[in-house]
C-alpha cells in the first residue's frame, strides 16, 4: 500500500513542525532529534517516517548512521500554495498604510 | 521579500488568521475600514454602500482588468469604534459561500497598531479554494493579457 500522505497534513502537527524547524539548519540522526523532545522515541520515529513519506525530509546514510535533512524544494512548494494569497493581502495593507499616512500628513 | 502580513492557515481547519502591524495609529486603521473615502482608495473599489454601525451593511463594486464588474457585499454585525468589526463577506455571483470575519484592531504604541482578521468559512474545502483563488486569478489575468497581446499582434 502506498502510504504517501498529504503534505499539509504532515505540517499540521506541532511536533512535526518542530522537527522541521530543528532540521532547518543541520542534518541530524533520529536519536539526536528524539533527544530534543519529551515524547517517546517510537513516536518521534513515526513522525520522521511521515515527514519522509511526504518528501519533506531526505534520509542519507553515513557509515552506520542515518541522517535526516529538510528537503527545501518541498518546503518551497508549501510556501507557494499560500504565497499568492499572502502577497495579495500584503499589497492591500501596504496601500492602506500609504493612504492613511498621506491623510495624516495632510490633515 | 520580507512580508509584514502573516497568514495562519492550519490544515483541516475551516478558518484562517491574517495579522499585520501598521505604522499608523489605531484610529486611522479603523477609519480605513469604516469610511468609504478611504476604503475606495486602498481596496481599489467603488463603495456603493457602507453603513459602519451595528446591524449595518456594505456593498462594493470592483472592475477587473477586462472591464467586468464584480460585486462584494455583506452585513456588518457589530462595529465597535477603534476596537472591532464583525461582518460577513460575499462575492456575489460566485459559488463561494459567504464567510464570517472577525476583525480586531489594537493599538501597539501611539503611532502603531495591529489588525488581526479571523475568517471562518463554510467548509474546509471552501477555505482551501479561497486560499488558492489569488493564484488562479493571477494566472487567468496573465493569460488574458497574453491573449490581448496576441490579438494585437494579429491585427498589426
Amino acid at each position: 500500500m502506498n502510504l504517501r500522505r498529504d503534505v499539509f497534513q504532515a505540517i499540521a502537527d506541532p511536533t512535526r513542525r518542530a522537527i522541521l524547524t530543528l532540521l532547518a539548519t543541520q542534518a541530524m540522526t533520529a536519536g539526536a532529534i528524539a533527544a530534543n523532545f519529551d515524547t517517546a522515541r517510537p513516536t518521534v520515529s513515526k513522525h520522521l517516517q511521515i515527514l519522509t513519506e511526504c518528501d519533506l525530509l531526505n534520509k542519507t546514510q553515513e557509515g552506520r548512521e542515518i541522517y535526516y535533512a529538510v528537503n527545501l524544494q518541498k518546503i518551497w512548494e508549501i510556501e507557494e500554495f499560500i504565497a499568492p494569497f499572502r502577497a495579495m493581502w500584503e499589497e492591500r495593507f501596504s496601500k492602506l498604510e500609504d493612504v492613511m499616512k498621506n491623510f495624516k500628513n495632510n490633515s | 521579500m520580507d512580508l509584514k502580513t502573516q497568514i495562519k492557515a492550519e490544515q483541516g481547519e475551516q478558518q484562517i488568521f491574517i495579522t499585520r502591524n501598521f505604522d499608523i495609529p489605531v484610529a486611522l486603521l479603523y477609519k480605513a475600514y469604516t469610511e468609504a473615502e478611504f476604503l475606495e482608495q486602498w481596496m481599489n473599489t467603488k463603495v456603493l454602500k457602507l453603513t459602519s454601525e451595528n446591524h449595518g451593511s456594505y456593498r462594493f463594486e470592483t472592475t477587473d482588468p477586462r472591464g467586468q464588474s464584480h460585486f462584494f457585499s455583506g452585513a456588518i454585525h457589530e462595529c465597535t469604534c477603534n476596537q472591532s468589526i464583525i461582518r460577513t463577506f460575499e462575492m456575489e455571483g460566485t459559488s463561494f459561500p459567504p464567510q464570517l470575519e472577525f476583525m480586531t484592531f489594537e493599538p501597539l504604541t501611539a503611532d502603531t497598531s495591529n489588525l488581526t482578521i479571523q475568517i471562518v468559512y463554510k467548509s474546509v474545502t471552501d477555505r482551501d479554494n479561497m486560499l488558492k483563488l489569488p493564484f488562479a486569478q493571477g494566472l487567468n489575468w496573465a493569460h488574458e493579457r497574453l491573449e490581448a497581446c496576441m490579438k494585437n499582434l494579429k491585427t498589426a
